[in-house]
């Protein structure tokens, strides 16, 4: 017989207990195991904290990077941070480019159990002209053998906002 | 052509550390015993205690004097409470062991949570703050579905800027690869294509090729391992034809989720010499990190080695994402402590974190088995395959540098928290020239290796080990 979908990676169940949940498996060795169901799931208060001015920016169709304010360091972040992991100096918000070129890129065909009913979808980190760092986004509107390294690519943003990276996206500059 | 990151973030260096005065002055360090249990899908009969009890007891039989009471603490790994659904488990390993009221402590750093637990039971140790301390680590992955499973390993990427996109390690290994073949087979091999696309194309296929090598190698290996989860020989066309997970990388290039326990027991000279004629000595630790995110690793310059020069990569942005900046500097450490200065010349194998076919040969070039950019080279030569073994591939300087010779996570499977301990325990055997007596099957040892190297790591390369273990008789 074969195991419920729900006992996932345990195999060669004898017995299911009623409608418990629960099922007795018996291994090669003929050891019983009581096996049961235990489902948790959480709402995650989660604050974007320093990181809240880009994610807004998401919503207004802005992407903001931030970049070392002192002088003689100057680094610029394409996925920004609030102080600069170079010289530890605060840093600035300032808006990257809408355009930019792909650093890297692969299409998924599998992803994690909240993202599965999504693949395929692509992952590229992408590269602003005069930023000393790259971001990593979904690219979209394009298919597995057109993309490449150096693809020009522009932003989209979400019209509906979630307040997730996923507000951002970016698709081939064709033009 | 992709935009150049600017000439200021280039010239920033990225060095490594300076050797501190006296970082090999700590007591010398022996590993005695190990032990394994069998790396498995699922194990529903054994929890996480119980499988620590049957590496611990395994271990026990190489030692016949210990007694328990010679055991001055221990330290114990497991990479996530969230495949445990229970905290705190390590306090109910070090109870079920018996081993209350001493000294414990849990080791997480990742996928490079074992080889932690590995050197912070040296560390014990070496300070002279124990004399005798066990190392003990497990993963049980097989309570939630594999999927599931991606998700929390996911949560250990940046879960403000990462995690949303797709939450899936296997997308960002791949967006590594995929940059590291641009850079070393799409400007090298395929710089006389014109057409971009086309080039990228082409260079891709042959890095696709290439990594199916150490996957029919590591899967062949493991023939001859019984602790293996998946021996077989498979074609490089077998790889490349699995199932396609993440462009470029196939089924039969990564490694799997597992349930599993692995422990091994360091204790001092004097120690050591009472309880085996056979000890093992810890000659070398090291260990590096990077960003947490892949978007925020530098363009910098390469921390050298000694058989290479700065002008070797005069046009090279390092790490980006193509290298493992983290395990550069765990090599650099684990090396010099040791007194390595030709890496393939002087060590007789490694056990490398092979989660995927690519992160393999991207760690020949960390750990300086060959420049950056060779080594898909290095991969075809043979040179990291078992001499004497047919894997249907023509390997010309097989034995040179004997890589994942016990099959490594691609055929042993990657119970995280058991994982570097396990390579610890594997590397151990080679060393004692016991492998007959363990695997039952005396076709893996590597004749009279005398120093191996075992490599952990975590996340992306956020985190890196690298220890360098010596025959002590």
């Amino acid at each position: 017989m074969a195991p419920p979908k729900a006992f996932g990676k345990f195999r060669e169940v004898q017995e299911e207990l009623g409608r418990s949940g629960a099922a007795i498996f018996r291994d090669a060795n003929g050891v019983e195991s009581l096996v049961i169901r235990f489902p948790y799931s959480i709402d995650y208060i989660h604050s974007y904290a320093e990181d809240s001015p880009f994610f807004l920016g998401l919503a207004e169709g802005k992407l903001l990077g931030s970049k070392c304010t002192d002088r003689a360091c100057g680094f610029r972040y394409a996925t920004p941070r609030s102080h600069c992991m170079v010289c530890g100096t605060a840093t600035a918000w300032f808006e990257l480019p809408l355009k930019g070129r792909l650093h890297s890129w692969t299409t998924c065909h599998f992803g994690s159990e909240a993202f599965l009913k999504e693949t395929p979808y692509n992952l590229a980190l992408v590269e602003f002209e005069g930023v000393d760092s790259v971001l990593l986004v979904r690219l979209k509107d394009c298919v597995e053998s057109e993309i490449y390294v150096g693809m020009p690519v522009v932003a989209r943003f979400s019209d509906r906002p979630k307040f997730l990276v996923t507000d951002l996206w970016f698709v081939p500059d064709r033009r | 052509m992709p935009a150049r990151p600017s000439p200021r973030s280039r010239a920033r260096p990225s060095r490594p550390r300076a050797a501190s005065p006296g970082s090999n002055g700590g007591r010398r360090v022996y590993m005695v015993t190990g032990g394994v249990t069998k790396f498995a899908k699922a194990h529903p009969s054994m929890d996480f205690r119980l499988m620590v009890k049957r590496a611990y007891d395994y271990a026990a039989r190489g030692v016949p004097n210990l007694t328990k009471d010679r055991i001055d603490g221990t330290r114990i790994s497991y990479f996530s409470d969230h495949f445990s659904r229970q905290l705190k488990a390590a306090s109910m390993v070090q109870d079920y062991l018996g081993l209350n009221p001493k000294g414990s402590v849990r080791i997480e750093w990742g996928g490079a949570t074992g080889g932690e637990c590995f050197q912070a039971a040296y560390e014990a140790v070496a300070s002279g703050r124990m004399d005798v301390c066990l190392a003990a680590g497990y993963e049980t992955m097989s309570r939630v579905a594999t999927w599931k499973g991606n998700e929390f390993i996911a949560l250990a990427s940046d879960t403000n800027f990462d995690f949303p996109l797709g939450g899936f390690y296997t997308g960002y290994y791949a967006l590594m690869v995929i940059r590291h073949i641009y850079e070393y087979l799409r400007k090298s091999k395929f710089a006389h294509v014109r057409d971009e696309r086309e080039a990228q194309r082409l260079a891709i296929a042959e890095g696709q090729r290439i990594m199916s090598w150490v996957s029919v190698k590591n899967h062949r290996n493991a023939l001859h391992n019984p602790y293996a989860q998946y021996p077989k020989r498979l074609s490089v066309e077998d790889v490349l034809r699995s199932e396609m997970i993440s462009y470029p990388l196939t089924r039969e290039q990564i490694c799997t989720m597992s349930d599993g326990a692995a422990v091994v027991l360091l204790c001092d000279e004097s120690r050591a010499k009472e309880f085996t004629d056979r000890p093992v000595r810890i000659t070398g630790v090291g260990c590096g990190t990077d960003t947490m995110r892949l978007a925020d690793r530098p363009f910098g310059k390469v921390p050298l080695f000694p058989h290479e020069k700065a002008s070797d990569y005069a046009n090279l942005d390092y790490p980006g994402v193509h290298s493992f900046r983290a395990g550069r500097a765990a090599g650099l450490e684990a090396y010099r402590m040791a007194g390595i200065t030709d890496p393939k010349g002087e060590l007789d194998f490694i056990e490398l974190h092979d989660a995927y076919a690519s992160s393999e040969i991207q760690t020949y070039e960390d750990l300086g088995l060959c420049r950056y950019g060779e080594g898909y080279d290095f991969t075809l030569s043979g040179a990291p395959f078992l001499k004497g073994f047919d894997y249907g591939l023509d390997v010309p300087r097989a034995g040179e540098i004997p890589v994942n010779p016990s099959g490594g996570l691609i055929a042993c499977g990657h119970p995280v928290g058991a994982t570097g301990l396990m390579q610890a325990v594997f590397a151990f055997w080679q060393l004692q020239g016991t492998v007959k007596q363990h695997f039952g099957d005396g076709k893996l040892q590597i004749a009279n290796a005398r120093r191996g190297a075992i490599h952990s790591h975590a996340g992306t390369g956020s985190a890196v080990t690298v220890s360098i273990l010596e025959r002590g008789f």
